[in-house]
């Protein structure tokens, strides 16, 4: 996630990694993280164990993804996952429940 | 190019339940994608990954490779190395041949077709179809260091974007490249374009992801070396097992 600025809200933070900042602090799927009170950029990083990273010179961080479970899916329920289609419209996942869905990923490389 | 071979297989497991959705991870955005889903006439949903969320969000590390999600919206399986059966096609002298990469580098020809005809057939039943301790087991390592890629990647390809190929964003892909070796489609994704710069905008050029003789290469490896690393630990691996 890239940010001009760390004065993010809790509602962009959830909008851009999934995590959602709730009363018993920031939760995925079946796992939450306590964060203290209220909702700081820095310090939910440092306890979802994200990387922050500052380029000087273009002005902007990048907010890598949560390290907590010490693998890339801490739980096993799908993250919402929306993407644009090759039309530009955004298309969620989710919008798939009932069915059984198989993401397959591919490159032009 | 496997996206032929999904829609095929997306037509014969839609009417058991089982949606194809692909997604093209590529910083060039749609108008690269485009021509490969068209090609294929794709009736399934095509998404487009600029900024390779899939990495950040299911830990894919390589191409290509399949999530499986359950009608209740369960992942039950990561790290499908997905590869469709291939199709037939007329080669240029109009003869029918195969098409897609099935049956060719080691890949098999329909292995990764019948795991998810057995999962559309069996369900949770289906031995592909594993328990939420065994995904979150089977999926990748996440160190702090693959965070740290991840942030680096993400600002190579914002920098990428204003600026092309400058120090700074070859900087950051380096940086991502040491920090996740392992993840293929970093690499591959900045020496596609990066040779898309230095050749030309012509599709075969998308491929030239090695330098020539003598030619200056700014990443910290190539393709080629890359390809030579990985079928070297293979080969270790048989020994030993």
């Amino acid at each position: 996630m890239i940010l001009d600025h760390l004065d993010i809200s809790a509602d962009e933070f959830s909008a851009g990694t999934g995590w959602e900042v709730k009363p018993e602090g920031a939760c995925r799927g079946d796992v939450c993280v306590p964060l203290g009170d209220g909702f700081d950029l820095r310090r939910t990083a440092e306890r979802l164990r994200m990387a922050l990273v500052r380029d000087d010179d273009a002005g902007v961080w990048a907010l890598g993804p949560d390290t907590v479970s010490g693998k890339a899916l801490a739980s096993a329920v799908a993250p919402e996952l929306v993407l644009p289609d090759i039309d530009g419209q955004p298309f969620h996942l989710s919008s798939l429940r009932g069915q059984k869905v198989a993401i397959v990923c591919w490159a032009p490389y | 190019m496997d996206l032929p071979g999904w829609q095929v297989l997306r037509t014969e497991l839609k009417p058991l339940g089982l949606e194809i959705v692909t997604v093209g991870l590529e910083m060039g955005g749609p108008a690269v994608l485009r021509p490969y889903i068209a090609d294929a006439g794709a009736q399934h949903p095509s998404l487009v990954d600029e900024s390779h969320v899939m990495d950040s969000l299911f830990g894919v590390t390589n191409i290509p490779e399949a999530i499986w999600i359950d009608e209740d919206g369960m992942i039950v399986r990561v790290r499908d190395v997905a590869v469709p059966p291939p199709v037939m096609r007329p080669n240029a002298d109009g003869e029918p041949e195969l098409y897609g990469l099935g049956g060719r580098y080691g890949f098999s020809v329909d292995a990764a077709a019948n795991r998810l005809r057995d999962w559309a057939a069996k369900g949770a039943g289906s031995e592909f179809a594993l328990s939420p301790e065994r995904v979150i087991e089977r999926s990748q390592p996440r160190p702090m260091e693959v965070s740290l890629a991840a942030a680096h990647f993400e600002l190579a390809q914002h920098l990428w974007k204003a600026e092309g190929f400058s120090d700074a964003t070859l900087r950051h892909f380096a940086e991502a490249h040491v920090l996740q070796p392992d993840n293929i489609t970093y690499k591959r994704q900045a020496y596609s374009q990066y040779s898309v710069a230095r050749l030309g905008r012509d599709e075969g050029n998308r491929f030239r992801q090695s330098p020539e003789a003598g030619e200056a290469w700014p990443f910290v490896s190539d393709f080629t070396a890359d390809s030579a690393r990985i079928r070297d630990e293979r080969e270790a691996q048989k020994r030993e097992t």
